[in-house]
């Protein structure tokens, strides 16, 4: 999973920018997780209040896991780890999701 | 809200391989019959999830290339270096099976109730859904104006390129061919910018509506070009597919 310590490069360095897609990507897994189309609902990120639609956040998928981020601050505002098959589910960086 | 573990509730099905056409070099076109599909919208995708023998398992997102009424199909890009792309484009044969869910999508979809005027940005393989939206478009006889900017590598890597050619009613394709274009060609030689844009994009006035999709750094450039002409933020839906080698 992401951090932004475990980066190396700053975050508006173009080529990390150029590996993330978006949450349509993630359409299928956010259905999984919430039993509903989400890729429509509007987040709030709790850090700096960018209000936006699940489908333009920054979606960046390392391997182990699913990282969602603000494209304003880059904040993480959701994580889904997979183990087994159950998914764990991180949605701290959000002020609010709608 | 704090972190919790959820069980998985949209469900996977065996899709079979009907049918396979190969679009170019690269590119196969994959018509797949599912048992109680239930429909889809323009612009949607399906998740596909290959097993390996030993377990392991792959998932990827690809858009549904037909319009909504026909039979699902999906068309992939071979990468280089992909894991699953190289199956689908070149192993997969008529008969065998895959695993799909689907149909997935709400933001990045299109109906003629919708409306338009339509602005269609495609980078490469990120042309699919647009071209199910112009499917759509026709088999519901939508009179919304259409303008397509398709940007490819090369005249050769135009995928659905007879189809495209074929559009009149309402709808305007300009090709930009960024890496080689053929003897004679008149049209854009060069990666979509802003002056391109400006050329080619309906006036903001006109209240467009645009759909950009492609690699992310296509998505990127577009979106902001677009915004950068007037287009409200709101109005400019965007579909990132990620690196390539674009």
């Amino acid at each position: 999973m992401e951090t932004p310590e475990d980066r190396d490069v700053a975050p508006d360095d173009p080529a990390l920018d150029y590996a993330a897609v978006d949450g349509n990507a993630i359409g299928g897994l956010l259905i999984e997780v919430f039993g509903t189309e989400m890729t429509t609902a509007t987040g709030i990120c709790g850090s700096c209040g960018a209000v936006s639609q699940v489908a333009e956040l920054a979606v960046y998928q390392p391997g182990l896991g699913t990282v969602v981020r603000c494209r304003s601050c880059d904040a993480v505002l959701m994580a889904f780890v997979r183990i087994h098959d159950v998914t764990c589910v991180d949605l701290a960086g959000l002020a609010s999701l709608t | 809200m704090e972190g919790t573990a959820v069980r998985g509730r949209l469900t996977w099905q065996t899709a079979t391989v009907a049918s396979v056409v190969d679009e170019t070099a690269k590119v196969r076109t994959l018509m797949l019959e599912v048992p109680g599909w239930p429909g889809h919208q323009a612009g949607q995708h399906v998740d596909i999830r290959l097993t390996a023998d030993d377990g392991y398992q792959a998932e990827r997102a690809y858009s549904i290339a037909s319009a909504p009424g026909e039979p699902p199909a999906l068309t992939v890009e071979r990468l280089d270096d992909g894991e699953v792309s190289p199956y689908l484009t070149e192993d997969v044969q008529p008969g065998d099976q895959l695993e799909v869910r689907g149909p997935i999508g709400g933001y990045f979809v299109w109906e003629p109730a919708s409306g338009g005027p339509l602005m269609l940005l495609a980078g490469g393989s990120g042309v699919v859904p647009l071209r199910a939206i112009l499917r759509y478009r026709s088999l519901t006889g939508s009179m919304v104006p259409v303008r397509l900017l398709y940007s490819s590598r090369s005249l050769e890597d135009v995928i659905y390129r007879s189809e495209l050619d074929a559009l009149h009613d309402g709808v305007t394709v300009c090709h930009a061919l960024t890496r080689s274009q053929p003897p004679g060609w008149t049209g854009y030689a060069r990666r979509v910018d802003a002056q391109m844009l400006a050329e080619v994009a309906w006036p903001a006035a006109e209240q467009p509506l645009a759909y950009a999709c492609g690699p992310t750094s296509f998505v990127e450039a577009v979106a902001a070009g677009l915004v950068g002409l007037g287009y409200p933020a709101g109005r400019v839906k965007t579909e990132r597919f990620g690196a390539t080698g674009q």
